[in-house]
């Protein structure tokens, strides 16, 4: 059972490396969400099922929603402004 | 020869930190054992005092509510600096909201796909949020889970679809009234004399869905506040994509 533990952390580590080591920011979001999985069956194998459940609604749900989201809204007022500056040109 | 010295004082913090981390992880408690007293006392006499089987919430919505009121009044504020930070820009390039038609519907798959999963969601929802002093849950992740509902919506419909069940007007004033009934719910004890945040209501069958007094009734104000606040955040992300529109090129 110990070495359940242990290969769930190793993997944590792991996917958290890979997470920073991506370099394009949406890949890097969907890399995010499966982290925010893995904490939430690390919770649960730890006997934390109501962190477990949270860490499911916010770590691999509503965190990388709020940054695709983020990313989109930049994307599309640096695509506005392009546009802005071509029509006074 | 900067990204030499670069690595070359990585590898010596890093050779730090990791002696040090060696040195902390050496001494951890062995896995399962708890020191502290707390944990011990609460879990022997949450059930029979509160009457609610899940001992985190009894904590959360109870022991420790005046916590929690805090915590949800730092959401409130947090969704409040967003919606101020993200207003709407003057002169901003928009169109009105009912306007606005986009038909980039995904292929029925999709839909046919995550029509039962919207229909699960929100069932699954209810279930965490009404269950919260049973089972492990309560009105924060049920909020969460129900925001999500519209969102999905979103992703496989179009913003139509996203504007029609999300009144902004009605989630602004469901986030305060949220808000505003925990507080309401902690002050009534007030009026009979008892402390702050008592858990005045009659508690009930251990393991009923209508039991453990204000437990249940908390959590599901929390629930209504979590989804509103996350609804908003994400209708004010939304907001100029929804009712912008890119210019001709």
């Amino acid at each position: 059972m110990m070495w359940v533990g242990a290969g769930l952390l190793l993997l944590v580590a792991v996917t958290g490396f890979g997470v920073v080591r991506t370099r394009d920011v949406t890949s890097q979001v969907v890399a995010l969400g499966f982290y925010g999985v893995l904490m939430a069956l690390v919770f649960f194998f730890f006997q934390a099922p109501d962190v477990a459940l949270s860490q499911i609604t916010v770590g691999a749900l509503a965190l990388p929603l709020m940054v695709m989201l983020a990313i989109s809204r930049m994307k599309y007022r640096a695509h506005n402004q392009k546009a802005k500056g071509q029509r006074d040109a | 020869m900067r990204e030499s010295l670069r690595i070359r004082l990585f590898l010596i913090f890093g050779g730090i930190f990791l002696l040090l981390y060696c040195y902390a992880a050496v001494d951890l408690p062995p896995w399962g054992s708890y020191r502290g007293p707390y944990g011990d006392v609460i879990s022997r006499v949450a059930v029979y005092e509160r009457h609610a089987t899940d001992a985190v919430n009894a904590i959360n919505y109870d022991y420790r509510a005046f916590d929690t009121l805090g915590e949800e009044f730092i959401l409130f504020t947090a969704v409040l600096g967003v919606m101020m930070l993200l207003r709407r820009e003057e002169g901003a390039s928009t169109q009105d909201a009912d306007k606005v038609s986009d038909d980039y519907r995904l292929s029925d798959t999709v839909r046919a796909t995550a029509m039962p999963a919207i229909v699960a969601t929100v069932v699954f929802g209810f279930y965490i949020g009404l269950h919260g002093q049973l089972t492990p849950g309560g009105g924060f992740q049920a909020g969460v889970v129900l925001a999500s509902v519209p969102l999905l919506l979103y992703v496989c419909e179009n913003t139509e679809s996203f504007r029609r069940i999300t009144s902004h007007t009605a989630v602004e004033i469901l986030e305060a009234m949220g808000a505003a009934s925990y507080a309401l719910i902690g002050l009534a004890p007030l009026l009979f004399g008892l402390p702050l945040l008592t858990n005045f209501l009659p508690l009930g069958q251990t393991g009923d869905v209508f039991s453990s007094g204000t437990i249940a009734l908390i959590s599901a104000c929390v629930g209504v506040e979590v989804t509103a606040a996350f609804l908003l955040v994400a209708y004010t992300y939304l907001e100029e994509i929804i009712t912008g529109h890119i210019p001709e090129e």
